[in-house]
């Protein structure tokens, strides 16, 4: 069964390019006017009713599937950078202000671009929990940064070879980096002048950084998200 | 000093300059086997000359010698930074050893992956014929071509990853995904000491518009096209904002331009 489900999406893949250039256009012709509009995370609300977490969010299949899951992923960053910026932990100096700026406007960048690349496709604003993150704290900012960003990394690289279309797999390339420097910069701010920007805690022997199949990676931000998210869906080789 | 004035110099005085890449001598080697040798023979070939672990189309080996290339480049680099007194102050040792560790581990690791397909290490000159004469006596010029050839490093894998999705290859691709994102950490780092240490004021970890020098290494990199849409002030950010969150691809062609000026 398996077998027979690689097999159907390489032949759509390989010999079918009015199916091809559809998935292009759904790009190309993405609503700039959905760009616009709001994504509202709500950060933070403990006292929600639990009927808001009724319903399980599917991320889809296919590269559908994989573009959405790295939309809930953006969501979760921005979310994360949107809170440490309106609520600064006591003492962030002004360049420590400007950087997490800087990063939140690169989060949101991603997370609606990822939305208006989706247009119908996408799946709804996540509601996140950030309960367990102290965010009047350094420490639990930079940690949960740090977290947030070498995850990230994780999740695009394992991602990398579960995408068919080639645009899909340079845009996914174009972020990851941007998230590797994002991480490299938390983990020189947590320890500066040292090996742990790339540290030997994330970088192998070959020095390769990690990949996670997105599994992995929902199980390990799913405590952050108060939405239920299902991968069940999405490929995995 | 223009960059891009010296490498068109340089390919006017020697037009066979690319050919002294070891990567394409290898490749026009590879090509004159394959067509001497029957269409039997040839998967023969390369399941022999390759890793066992690895079963790779052409196309793959050609992108992994490329980022071999790469790699020798940038070891090379770090060997005789890291190994020059007084060259990079005590403070910052920590950094430079720990990237060149990795550099020196994706050689073998690229190494091992094509076995007897691998390119020769080419000799380099990190003068870049003169462009960064104080490279190893001047911890600026050598921070300076750091943040270079890892900038580089990104957007040359990140040009490649397209060529590396053939069924056979995916595990080929998520090695490379796995580097590129450690040259992107690197990057990062050396562009905050740039900035820290006064070198280039203002620099940021990750690429603002095609800011940056040489400018043949940052040229592109202001696109805002994604996905076949401009998006340009998309939520409300500046260009600046937006460039930065999209890191751009190279072509083989602009890379070899750029690591041209390095070789000797």
């Amino acid at each position: 069964m398996k077998k027979m489900n690689v097999g159907s999406s390489e032949i759509e893949h390989t010999v079918d390019p009015v199916k091809s250039v559809n998935r292009r256009n759904f790009l190309r012709n993405a609503g700039l006017a959905t760009m616009a509009g709001t994504v509202v995370l709500a950060a933070c609300s403990d006292d929600d009713a639990p009927d808001s977490t009724g319903s399980t969010v599917d991320l889809g299949s296919g590269d559908v599937g994989i573009l959405n899951y790295a939309y809930a992923l953006e969501q979760l960053e921005a979310a994360f950078y949107i809170q440490v910026v309106a609520t600064p932990f006591s003492g962030m100096t002004d360049a420590e202000k400007t950087l997490f700026t800087e990063i939140r406007d690169h989060e949101i960048i991603h997370r609606d671009f990822f939305k208006a690349a989706l247009s119908t496709n996408a799946i709804p604003a996540l509601e996140v929990n950030f309960s367990a993150i102290d965010f009047s704290s350094r420490a639990s900012v930079l940690g949960t940064a740090k977290v947030f960003e070498d995850t990230g990394v994780l999740a695009y690289n394992g991602a990398g070879k579960l995408i068919k279309e080639p645009a899909y797999l340079l845009i996914a390339g174009k972020i990851v980096s941007v998230e590797a420097r994002h991480a490299a910069a938390i983990r020189d701010m947590l320890m500066p002048n040292s090996a742990f920007f790339a540290g030997d805690d994330i970088i192998d022997n070959n020095g390769l950084d990690g990949a996670k199949k997105p599994a992995d990676i929902l199980a390990a931000v799913a405590p952050f998200i108060k939405t239920k998210v299902s991968g069940a869906n999405l490929p995995t080789a | 000093m223009n960059i891009f004035n010296i490498i068109s110099e340089l390919e006017k005085v020697d037009a066979d300059v690319h050919e002294r890449l070891g990567y394409y001598s290898r490749r026009s080697l590879f090509n004159t086997l394959g067509k001497k040798v029957s269409a039997f023979a040839v998967p023969a070939l390369v399941a022999s000359s390759i890793s066992k672990a690895y079963a790779a189309t052409p196309a793959a080996i050609d992108v992994l010698n490329y980022a071999l290339t790469l790699e020798y480049l940038e070891n090379e680099f770090y060997i005789k930074g890291n190994g020059t007194a007084n060259l990079i102050p005590a403070t910052d040792k920590p950094v430079f050893a720990q990237i060149g560790k990795h550099e020196t581990q994706h050689v073998a690791f690229l190494l091992a992956a094509l076995g007897a397909k691998a390119v020769a290490k080419p000799n380099f000159d990190f003068t870049g014929k003169g462009a960064f004469a104080d490279v190893f006596t001047n911890f600026k010029t050598f921070a300076v071509v750091s943040h270079a050839l890892e900038d580089t490093g990104v957007r040359a894998y990140k040009g490649q990853a397209g060529n590396l999705m053939a069924t056979e290859d995916k595990p080929l691709l998520e090695y490379a995904l796995q580097i590129h994102s450690v040259e992107a950490r690197h990057a990062s780092v050396v562009r905050r000491l740039l900035n820290t240490k006064g070198f280039v004021p203002g620099v940021k970890g990750w690429i603002t518009l095609n800011e940056g020098s040489p400018a043949a290494v940052y040229a592109g990199d202001d696109n805002t096209i994604q996905g076949g849409v401009n998006i340009d002030g998309i939520s409300g950010k500046s260009k600046a904002a937006v460039t930065e969150a999209f890191d751009e691809p190279l072509t083989k062609e602009q890379v070899l331009a750029i690591a041209t000026l390095f070789l000797a």
